[in-house]
């Protein structure tokens, strides 16, 4: 395997292909993760960024090409598929969280059922997550009563009670009002500098500035550029790249 | 400012112009036959006599209603999950059971199952009786098995089959779309942690699916309770066969038909009302 030669790669995406109907989500993207690193994934909407970060954890199931996961080729038949997701979490723009659980129940539930936790011990990790997003004093509450802002920790910190090795960020502050986004941010900031391996797809580039160690540019299913943000925001190469920046800086 | 009053009066789609036509006369009208009744059934000997004979069938109407609705929620959610389930084999059978008894009359269904599915039921339990008698460990059930006949089984046994077969189809299609109503994130969010498909049904979707079809679960038990009556084809003693019973016998048509019309619908307005109340709660809840 071809991941196993470098054991610096956690993530390596290789020529993969993914079409709904007609259009081309993906149109043969290869691209690797080290760990450790953060790499922010931008482009315009329908580029196919999110398509590339479910196929990570397979929601979505490419047409072609390979993806290994820490060494585990994760579209292969044979693989485990849950046992990867156990260790690659995932934080969703709408959220997610279960709306019938509080916050300590919805943190605990797959702690207990996957990780086969104790009860005491799952809700230790819960406790100490929410402290570690920020929010200890609403455990008891149910996601329906906290802000978006909220909300969206208490699925980062569901995420992480799990101690997964990668974390990927489809959006996460695409729905959260302005005032909310700086607070999910700086979550995702201190993440980062805590050396979390972290995929990000997402429209802020304060963040993409400040956090990322690489950034890829998609546009229409194929990574056109990547680099280091310096090199990036200051010295596009591309004429798509310098097109979309000229737009949102 | 009497302009304006009068101007969104005018734009009302029911223009009600007095709280004397608001008023729920129809409950009223019921609450007044009700007092009637039980004013009747308390002092005139003849409505007296034929409460005192149909009430028999009331024990054995709410019985019946009671466990085929158990045997129909079981199924119901043993093919509900078929009908969203991804396994061919599985979706293609729940399938085709919720779209063949929905296609026939529940009073067919109830004959069918009383004289077909459960005498067939049966043999088949003969049969693997006498299968399992084969093995010595199991010789003493499959004995048992094989003793079963047909007159085990009574009428109202063979009408809660009936009953439940056809609810069953019912029950299936109220769980397909609690759990189709779910947002696609929570699967996703759940499969993401993780969870195996069951595991996320179990913990997850089902616990909020189950909140969204209380009120429909409710309405259906009013549907079943009132559909028990047809089981009085089958010469069960429920309050129709007694009714019907009481009036051969005595031709006081009035007596027998009010007292029983007075039972079901004192049962079912109740029963509407406990829905109501469920579902102003739940709505209040999210």
């Amino acid at each position: 395997m071809d991941a196993n030669q470098n054991q610096d790669i956690i993530i390596q995406i290789d020529n993969v292909t993914k079409s709904f109907g007609k259009i081309k989500a993906l149109q043969g993207v290869s691209t690797t993760v080290k760990r450790g690193e953060v790499l922010v994934i931008i482009g315009p909407s329908g580029s196919g960024k999110s398509t590339l970060l479910r196929c990570i954890n397979v929601l979505e199931y490419p047409d072609g090409g390979h993806i290994f996961v820490d060494g585990i080729p994760v579209m292969h038949k044979q693989t485990n598929i849950n046992a990867v997701r156990a260790e690659v979490g995932i934080v969703f723009q709408q959220f997610n969280l279960f709306p019938h659980l509080t916050v300590l129940e919805n943190i605990m539930l797959a702690q207990r059922v996957v990780r086969g936790r104790e009860r005491s011990e799952a809700e230790q990790v819960a406790r100490q997550q929410l402290k570690h997003v920020g929010i200890p004093e609403k455990a008891e509450a149910y996601p329906g009563q906290l802000s978006g802002g909220q909300q969206q920790r208490v699925a980062i910190a569901r995420a992480l009670a799990m101690n997964p090795k990668i974390m990927l960020f489809d959006e996460p502050t695409s729905a959260l009002d302005p005032e909310m986004i700086k607070e999910v941010l700086d979550v995702m900031v201190a993440l980062a500098k805590e050396g979390m391996t972290m995929v990000v797809v997402s429209h802020e580039m304060g963040f993409a500035r400040a956090a990322a160690d690489r950034i890829v540019f998609m546009d229409e299913g194929c990574i056109i550029e990547e680099g280091t943000p310096d090199a990036f925001f200051n010295n596009p190469r591309e004429e798509r790249t310098k097109a979309f920046l000229s737009k949102i800086l | 400012m009497t302009t304006t009053t009068e101007k969104i009066g005018k734009g009302r789609l029911l223009p009600a112009t007095s709280s004397l036509e608001q008023w729920p006369w129809w409950a009223l009208t019921i609450a007044l036959a009700a007092v009637l009744i039980i004013f009747s059934i308390l002092t005139t000997p003849l409505y007296q006599d034929a409460f005192n004979f149909i009430r028999e069938g009331f024990v054995t109407t709410v019985r019946v209603t009671l466990t085929a609705y158990c045997f129909a929620i079981l199924g119901g959610l043993f093919l509900g999950l078929g009908r969203v389930s991804k396994n061919v084999i599985y979706y293609n059978f729940a399938t085709l059971y919720v779209e063949v008894m929905r296609g026939i009359p529940m009073l067919v269904i109830i004959l069918y199952g009383a004289f077909v599915v459960v005498p067939l039921a049966l043999q088949i339990i003969n049969g693997l009786g006498s299968w399992l008698a084969g093995f010595a460990l199991l010789a003493g059930l499959g004995a048992a098995l094989q003793k079963i006949t047909i007159q085990d089984v009574d009428m109202s046994g063979r009408a809660i089959a009936g009953l439940a077969m056809g609810y069953a189809a019912f029950e299936a299609e109220v769980f397909r779309a609690g759990i189709q109503s779910i947002e696609r994130g929570q699967m996703e969010a759940a499969r993401s942690l993780g969870m195996t498909y069951v595991q996320a049904m179990r913990y997850v979707i089902l616990p909020q699916a189950f909140r969204r079809v209380l009120p429909p679960l409710g309405n259906d038990f009013i549907a079943i309770l009132k559909d028990s009556s047809l089981i009085s084809v089958l010469a069960v003693r429920d309050i129709t066969q007694l009714g019907k019973l009481y009036r051969a016998r005595t031709f006081s048509s009035f007596e027998a038909y009010n007292t029983m019309a007075f039972l079901y619908l004192s049962m079912t307005l109740s029963l509407s009302m406990l829905v109501k109340f469920i579902e102003r709660k739940l709505g209040r809840g999210r």
